[in-house]
C-alpha cells in the first residue's frame, strides 16, 4: 500500500440529490466498489484524497425493463447483473461479460457504472455496451442528459463526463438477433483482457472491440462491408484499418490484429 | 464507528479510507485474514461483508460502517476447517482462510465446477488446488450425511 | 501400530485452517517501527550523492556506514560479494541503498530520499556478458567417437524465462534488539543461512538468535534472500533500539527478490537410426543476475542433469552462468533442473521426431536402468526407476492410443521423463555435516531440528518418522519451533533434503533413543530420569565418490524418477493453450505421507503448469515491469488442469523408510510434457513459457 489512506475523507450522503450537491459544492471523486480507485491507492497512483461514496444511494441501484429498454443503474453489481433474469433475457452478453470479470470477490464489488468510468479500453463489459448503443444517463445538481455511450469516450481515459456529474443508469435498448461474446484474457480466470470482442447478428451486424484502441471501438466500417456483402476475408481487411493496438505488457499488436480478425471470423461463422 | 463483527455489535475507531483489512488486523487484532497483494487478486483477504464475499484489501473501512462482517475467526464451518486440515488442504496455509471464506458460501450440492468458478478468486500457489477440492467435497458431503 | 505411510493429520492443519497460525505479519511488538528499504533506479552505474528531501524527525535512518567495525558489507553465501547496502557500485535495480525506519508507516512512505547516480551502460543479455559467475564442464566418454557413430544429428536451442516464486505471503522480518545483539522473527526456509549472514554483519561475536515464525510458502524463495532482509531490519533496530518489521508489498517482492534463472541450452546429438543416444554436447547458459550468490549450485544442479535420465556413453555437457545487470537470481524449486530437463525433454521428441519414431519409443530404448552411469559416471542402483515410471505412465493414459485418437483435432498430448536428485550435490552433505536431536517430554518426544516448515509437511512427517521409529503415538511427538539457539543445524531446507536426510538423522536418533528406553515410555523415562536429549550427525553413505574438480562420480546419494503426460487443448482463433489433464507418476522412494507427498506433486505440477503456459516476467530495462499479481499471472483454478497422480515406491536403502527427496521432482516434468503436447498438435515451440503470442508465431512460420 502507496497512498496516505489515513488522510482520505469520505462524505456518505443517503440520497442522490444530497450527493449531487455535494459534487457540486466541491472537487470529489465518487467511489463505487472501489475494486478499481483502491488498486490505485495501492499502487500509488491515484493522487485523490476527498471521496464520495455512492454505495448507499438507492437511485442507482436496480434492473428494470422500460419499453424497449434493459435499464440498469450505475451502482449495481456484477453479481446482480449476471443473476438478473431480465438482464439473461434481453442482454445475455452483459450477463457473460459480468460474469467473467475477476472472481467472486470482484463480481460482488464492482458495479457497471464503475467500468464505464473507470474508462479503461480493456474493461469487459464495454464492448457490449457499444453493441447496444447504450444511453448513459448522466445527472449533476442542475441538469440530466442521456449520452450516447458510442460517444462518451473522447480519448485514452478520457470522457464526456463532468466532474459535477454521476452516471446514474445505463440503458440498453433491446436488440433482435444473436449475440456473442468472446473474452481474451491473460489466464483462464481473473484475467485481464488481452482482447474482447462483442457482437449482435441483426441485417445490420454490429461488432465491438476492447483493447485494440484507446478507447473501446465500435467497428462501423466493418459493420457496413458486412452488412453490404463483402466477404468475410475483406471485411477482416476492413477491420485491420479500424483498429490501433499496440504491444503492451499484456500482449502485441501482432496478436492482437490477428486475434481480432479471427474472431470476427468466428462470430461470422457462428 | 459502529459495525456487527464476527456477530457482536462493535466499535471501532479508525480512519475511514483505511483498508478494512488493516483495521482488521490492526485494530481489531483479528490477524487470520491475510494480506497476498493488496490488489483484489489473490484472496487471502477475503471476509464477508452483508454475507458476501469481498477482498478486504478494497473496502473503505468507511464503507463498512454499519455493515455485518465475518472472517475467519468467526466463520463457524468447523467440518469445512477440519476437513482442509485431515485433506492437506492447507500446506503454507496462508491462502487457507481466504479459501475457508470462499468455500463457506458454497451450497452443499456444488460441483467440482461450481467449486472451481467459485474459488478462482483465490490463488494458492502450494496446493494446485487439487486438496482443496478434496476437503470441500468431503466436508459438503459429511455435512449433508 | 504404523503411522509412516498414513495420512495423519498435519502438526499445523487446524492453525492455519481457523486463521490462529501467526506470520510474520501478524506479530506486532510494542514499540516497534517498520522499515523501508529505498533502492536504486538504475541498473548500472554509481551514487554520486543521497538527499534527505523530508523532516528527518522521528526517523532511523541507515546507510553503509552504519555497518559496525567488526563487521562487513557482505551477505555471506558462497561468495562474499553481494552487500548489504550499496558501497558505490551499482549493479542491478532495486538494489538497497539506504533503510529507514519510522513509527508511523505513511510518514515512512511519504519520505523523500533523492539519489543522483553517474550511469553505465548495463548488460542484460547473457550471451553478450563477458564476465561469467561459474563455469563447469562435464565429461564422459569421447564426443568425437561417438558422433562418429551417429546416423542422424539433432540439433536445438530451447529457452525458458524467469520465474517469480509468488509465495503467498511476501518476504518479512522483525529485528528485535536482544542481549546487545539480535533476534530475528521471520519467514525463513534457513534459519542458520541468516545467522551466518548476520554474523557476518555484526561481527562474529554477535549474539545473534533467528526464529522462524509460520511461513506462507518459499519454494526457495526464502532460501537466501531473507539473509538480506534480516539484515536490513538488524541494521535499523540496533541504530533505534527498537524492534523494526520489514515486510514487503507484493510489488517490492517482485522487483526485488530473487527468481528462477532465465536459460538458454543448445543440444546436438547424436543417435542411431534405432534410437540409440551416441553423443550428447550439450551447452547450458543460464543468466545469474547481478552477483554470484547460489547461481554456481544452480548450474551445478541444471548441468548434471541435462543429458536426462538417459544412458550415453559420449557426454559433454559445458555450463556458464553469467552476470547481468539484473537482480540476482536465485533458488527456485527445483534449482536449475526444470530448465535443463525443460530442454532434454522437448530435444527427445524432437529426436523422436527426426528418426519417425513415436516419443514413448525413444524413451524406452535409452532410459536408465539400473546398472547404467550417469554423465557424471555415477552407476545407478535398484533405486533407479526411469522404465517403471515411463510404463506406468504410458499405459495408464493409453499414451500412444490417445495420441492417435487425438490426431487431427485441436487436442495434443505430450510426455515427459525426468529424475531428481535427492540432497546436496556430491560430497555437499558430507560438508554440512547436519545435526538433529530429540529431547523427552513429559508426555513424550520434542523433535529439535532447524528444518522449517513452510507448507510441506516437515512437523507432520518428522514427526511420523519418529514416533514411527520410537513405536509411540504420533500425538506423543511434538516439533520445536525452529530458533537458532535452541535447535542444532540441520542444514538449510532445500534440495529434497528434509525428509530424506534430516529424517533420517532423527531416525537415527530415535533408533539410539529407543536402545536407551528400554521398555519404558519416554514420558515415564522422563519421570524416572529426568531430561534427556539426543543429538546426532548425518552420516553420508561410505560409498559416495565426488571430484569437484572433473565433474565425475556420485552427484546423489539416489534420484527420484517421474514420468507426466499433459493433454492440452489450443483454440484455433487465439493460441491460448489450456491443459486439460496432467498424469503423474513419480517415483519417490516411499511415501512417509501420502496425502502430503501427493500435495507435493500436485503443488509443484501446477507450479510446473504455470511456468510453461502463463507465468511471464517481463524484464524491461532490467526491472520486471509486471511486478503485481494482475499482470504476473499465475494459474488459478480455472488454469490447473485435472490431476491424476501415481505414487510408486522404489526404496532408497539409506532414507528413513525408503524415503528419497520429492519436493523438486514435480517441478520438472510439466513445462516439457505441455510443450511436446503442442508439437504433437504440429506447433514448433522451444521456449516457455507458450504464450498464445509465442505459439502464435509458431503457428504462422510452420
Ligand atoms: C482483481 C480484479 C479483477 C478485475 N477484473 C476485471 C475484469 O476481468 N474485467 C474488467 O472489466 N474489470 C476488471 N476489474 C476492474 C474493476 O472491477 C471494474 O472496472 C469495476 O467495474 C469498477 O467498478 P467499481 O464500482 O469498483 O469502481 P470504483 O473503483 O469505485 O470506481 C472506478 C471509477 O469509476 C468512477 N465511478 C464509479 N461509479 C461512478 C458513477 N456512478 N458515476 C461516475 N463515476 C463513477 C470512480 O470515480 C472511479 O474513477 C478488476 C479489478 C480487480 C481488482
Ligand atoms: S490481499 Fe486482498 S486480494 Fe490479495
Ligand atoms: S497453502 Fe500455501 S498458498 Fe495455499
Amino acid at each position: 500500500m502507496k497512498s496516505a489512506l489515513s488522510q482520505l475523507s469520505f462524505a456518505r450522503p443517503r440520497t442522490l440529490e444530497e450527493a449531487l450537491t455535494l459534487l457540486r459544492d466541491e472537487p470529489l471523486v465518487p467511489i463505487a466498489g472501489a475494486t478499481d480507485l483502491y488498486v490505485g491507492l495501492n499502487f500509488g497512483t491515484l493522487k485523490a484524497q476527498r471521496f464520495l461514496d455512492i454505495t448507499r444511494l438507492e437511485e442507482l441501484r436496480g434492473i428494470s425493463v422500460t419499453g424497449d429498454r434493459l435499464v440498469i443503474g450505475a451502482g449495481t453489481t456484477y453479481t446482480t447483473i449476471m443473476h438478473s433474469a431480465s438482464v439473461r433475457a434481453h442482454w445475455p452478453i452483459l450477463a457473460d461479460a459480468a460474469s467473467q470479470v475477476g472472481g467472486v470477490q470482484i463480481q460482488n464489488r464492482g458495479t457497471l457504472g464503475g467500468n464505464v468510468a473507470n474508462a479503461s479500453p480493456a474493461g469487459d463489459t464495454l464492448p457490449v455496451l457499444a453493441v447496444a448503443d447504450a444511453i448513459l444517463q448522466l445527472r449533476s445538481a442542475q441538469s440530466q442528459r442521456a449520452v450516447p455511450f458510442n460517444s462518451f469516450y473522447t480519448g485514452y481515459r478520457q470522457t464526456v463526463l463532468r466532474p459535477d456529474e454521476l452516471i446514474v443508469s445505463i440503458e440498453l435498448p433491446m436488440v433482435e438477433g444473436k449475440q456473442w461474446f468472446r473474452k481474451v484474457g491473460t489466464r483462464a480466470a481473473q484475467a485481464i483482457s488481452k482482447l474482447v470482442m462483442a457482437a449482435v447478428r441483426t441485417e445490420a451486424p454490429r461488432i465491438a472491440l476492447g483493447s485494440v484502441a484507446p478507447t473501446p471501438l465500435r467497428l462501423r466500417r466493418t459493420e457496413a462491408a458486412l452488412a453490404g456483402g463483402s466477404s468475410i476475408e475483406d471485411a477482416i481487411g476492413v477491420l485491420q484499418t479500424e483498429i490501433t493496438p499496440i504491444d503492451d505488457l499484456r500482449s502485441s499488436e501482432a496478436y492482437r490484429r490477428a486475434v481480432a480478425g479471427n474472431l470476427l471470423r468466428r462470430f461470422w461463422a457462428s | 464507528m459502529r459495525l456487527t463483527l464476527n456477530g457482536a455489535v462493535t466499535d471501532v475507531e479508525a480512519a475511514p479510507g483505511r483498508r478494512l483489512l488493516d483495521v482488521l488486523r490492526e485494530e481489531c487484532g483479528l490477524t487470520g485474514t491475510k494480506e497476498g497483494c493488496g490488489e483484489g487478486e489473490c484472496g487471502a483477504c477475503t471476509v464477508l461483508m452483508n454475507g458476501q464475499l469481498v477482498v478486504s484489501c478494497l473496502v473503505p473501512f468507511a464503507q463498512a460502517e454499519g455493515a455485518e462482517i465475518r472472517t475467519i475467526e468467526g466463520v463457524g464451518d468447523h467440518a469445512l476447517q477440519q476437513h482442509f486440515m485431515s485433506e492437506a488442504g492447507a500446506q503454507c496455509g496462508i491462502c487457507t482462510p481466504g479459501m475457508v471464506m470462499t468455500a463457506s458460501t458454497l451450497s452443499r450440492d456444488a460441483t467440482l465446477e461450481d467449486i472451481r468458478i467459485a474459488l478462482a478468486g483465490n490463488l494458492c500457489r502450494c496446493t494446485g488446488y487439487e486438496a482443496i477440492y478434496r476437503a470441500i467435497q468431503r466436508a459438503r458431503a459429511a455435512t449433508s450425511a | 501400530m504404523s503411522v509412516v505411510g498414513t495420512s495423519v493429520a498435519r502438526k499445523d492443519g487446524i492453525g492455519k485452517a481457523t486463521g490462529a497460525a501467526k506470520y510474520a505479519d501478524d506479530l506486532s511488538i510494542p514499540g516497534m517501527l517498520f522499515g523501508r528499504t529505498v533502492r536504486s533506479t538504475i541498473p548500472c552505474g554509481r551514487v554520486k550523492r543521497i538527499r534527505y528531501d523530508f523532516d528527518t524527525t522521528g526517523f532511523t535512518i541507515v546507510d553503509r556506514r552504519d555497518i559496525p567495525l567488526d563487521g562487513r558489507n557482505v551477505v555471506a553465501l558462497i561468495e562474499d560479494d553481494q552487500p548489504f547496502l550499496v558501497e558505490r557500485d551499482v549493479r542491478h535495480v532495486a538494489e538497497p541503498i539506504v533503510l529507514l525506519a519510522h513509527a508511523d508507516r505513511e510518514k515512512l512512505l511519504a519520505a523523500d530520499v533523492i539519489i543522483e547516480y553517474e550511469v553505465e551502460p548495463p548488460v542484460f543479455d547473457p550471451e553478450a556478458s563477458t564476465e561469467s559467475l561459474k563455469t563447469l564442464t562435464i565429461d564422459k566418454g569421447h564426443l568425437d567417437a561417438g558422433f562418429a557413430q551417429a546416423d542422424v544429428i539433432v540439433e536445438g536451442t530451447y529457452r525458458t524465462g524467469h520465474q517469480e516464486h509468488v509465495y503467498i505471503e511476501p518476504n518479512g522480518v522483525i529485528a528485535v534488539p536482544e542481549d546487545g545483539g539480535i533476534a530475528i522473527f521471520g519467514s525463513i526456509q534457513c534459519p542458520f543461512y541468516v545467522v551466518k549472514a548476520l554474523k557476518s554483519l555484526l561481527g562474529p561475536k554477535a549474539h545473534v538468535r533467528v526464529v522462524q515464525t509460520e511461513t506462507g510458502g518459499g519454494f526457495g524463495g526464502k532460501e537466501e534472500y531473507p539473509s538480506m532482509i534480516a539484515g536490513h531490519a538488524t541494521l535499523l533496530a540496533l541504530k533505534a533500539g527498537l524492534p523494526v518489521k520489514i515486510v514487503y508489498d507484493r510489488t517490492e517482492d517482485m522487483i526485488a527478490t530473487t527468481k528462477r534463472h532465465p536459460s538458454i541450452v543448445r543440444h546436438r546429438t547424436g543417435v542411431k537410426r534405432d534410437g540409440t543416444l551416441v553423443a550428447m554436447d550439450v551447452e547450458v547458459i543460464l543468466d545469474g543476475g547481478a552477483y554470484i550468490t547460489l547461481s554456481p549450485v544452480v548450474l551445478s544442479r541444471g548441468c548434471i542433469h541435462a543429458a536426462g535420465p538417459y544412458r550415453c556413453d559420449n557426454v559433454r555437457i559445458r555450463g556458464r552462468a553469467m552476470l547481468t545487470n539484473t537482480p540476482p537470481n536465485g533458488a527456485f524449486r527445483g534449482f536449475g533442473a526444470p530448465q535443463t530437463i525443460f530442454a532434454i525433454e522437448a530435444h527427445m521428441d524432437r529426436i523422436a521426431e527426426a528418426l519417425g519414431v513415436d516419443p514413448v519409443t525413444i524413451r524406452e530404448r535409452n532410459a536408465l536402468v539400473p546398472g547404467d552411469t550417469t554423465a557424471t559416471g555415477q552407476r545407478l542402483t535398484a533405486d533407479c526407476s526411469a522404465l517403471p515410471v515411463l510404463r506406468e505412465a504410458v499405459e495408464r493414459t493409453d499414451f500412444r492410443r490417445k495420441r492417435e485418437a487425438l490426431r487431427g483435432t485441436n487436442r495434443g498430448i505430450g510426455l515427459s521423463l525426468f529424475y531428481h536428485g535427492s540432497g546436496f550435490t556430491g560430497s555437499g552433505e558430507l560438508r554440512l555435516a547436519s545435526k538433529a536431536a530429540l529431547e523427552l517430554t513429559d508426555h513424550g518426544v520434542r523433535i529439535l531440528v532447524s528444518s522449517t516448515e513452510i507448507g510441506q509437511g516437515t512437523r507432520t512427517m518428522h514427526a511420523q518418522i519418529v514416533a514411527e521409529t520410537l513405536g509411540i503415538p504420533y500425538e506423543d511427538v511434538d516439533v520445536a519451533q525452529p530458533d537458532t539457539t535452541l535447535v542444532p543445524d540441520s542444514g538449510p531446507t532445500v534440495a529434497s533434503r528434509t525428509c530424506m536426510v534430516v529424517g533420517r538423522i532423527l531416525q537415527r536418533c530415535a533408533e539410539d533413543l529407543k536402545r536407551r528406553l528400554g521398555d519404558l515410555t519416554p514420558a515415564e523415562y522422563y519421570r524416572a530420569h529426568g531430561p534427556f536429549t539426543i543429538v546426532r550427525e548425518h552420516e553420508p553413505p561410505g560409498w559416495i565418490q565426488w571430484d569437484d574438480e572433473t565433474y565425475t562420480g556420485d552427484a546423489y546419494a539416489t534420484y527420484a524418477w517421474g514420468c507426466d503426460v499433459v493433454e492440452v487443448e489450443l483454440d484455433a482463433d487465439t493460441c491460448e493453450v489450456r491443459p486439460l489433464h496432467l498424469t503423474a507418476v513419480q517415483e519417490v522412494g516411499k511415501a512417509i505421507h501420502p496425502a502430503l507427498a501427493r500435495g507435493q506433486i500436485e503443488g509443484g505440477s501446477a507450479q510446473g503448469i504455470g511456468y510453461a503456459i502463463v507465468e511471464h516476467v517481463a524484464m524491461r530495462d532490467g526491472v520486471m515491469a509486471n511486478a503485481s499479481l494482475t499482470n504476473y499471472t499465475i494459474p488459478t483454478t480455472l488454469d490447473t488442469p485435472a490431476m491424476d497422480i501415481v505414487l510408486l515406491e522404489n526404496p532408497y536403502e539409506d532414507g528413513p523408510f525408503g524415503a528419497k527427496g520429492l519436493g523438486e521432482l514435480p517441478m520438472d516434468g510439466p513445462a516439457p510434457a505441455v510443450i511436446n503436447a503442442l508439437r504433437h498438435l504440429g506447433v514448433d515451440l522451444s521456449e516457455i513459457p507458450a504464450t498464445p503470442e509465442r505459439v502464435m508465431s509458431a503457428c504462422g512460420s510452420r
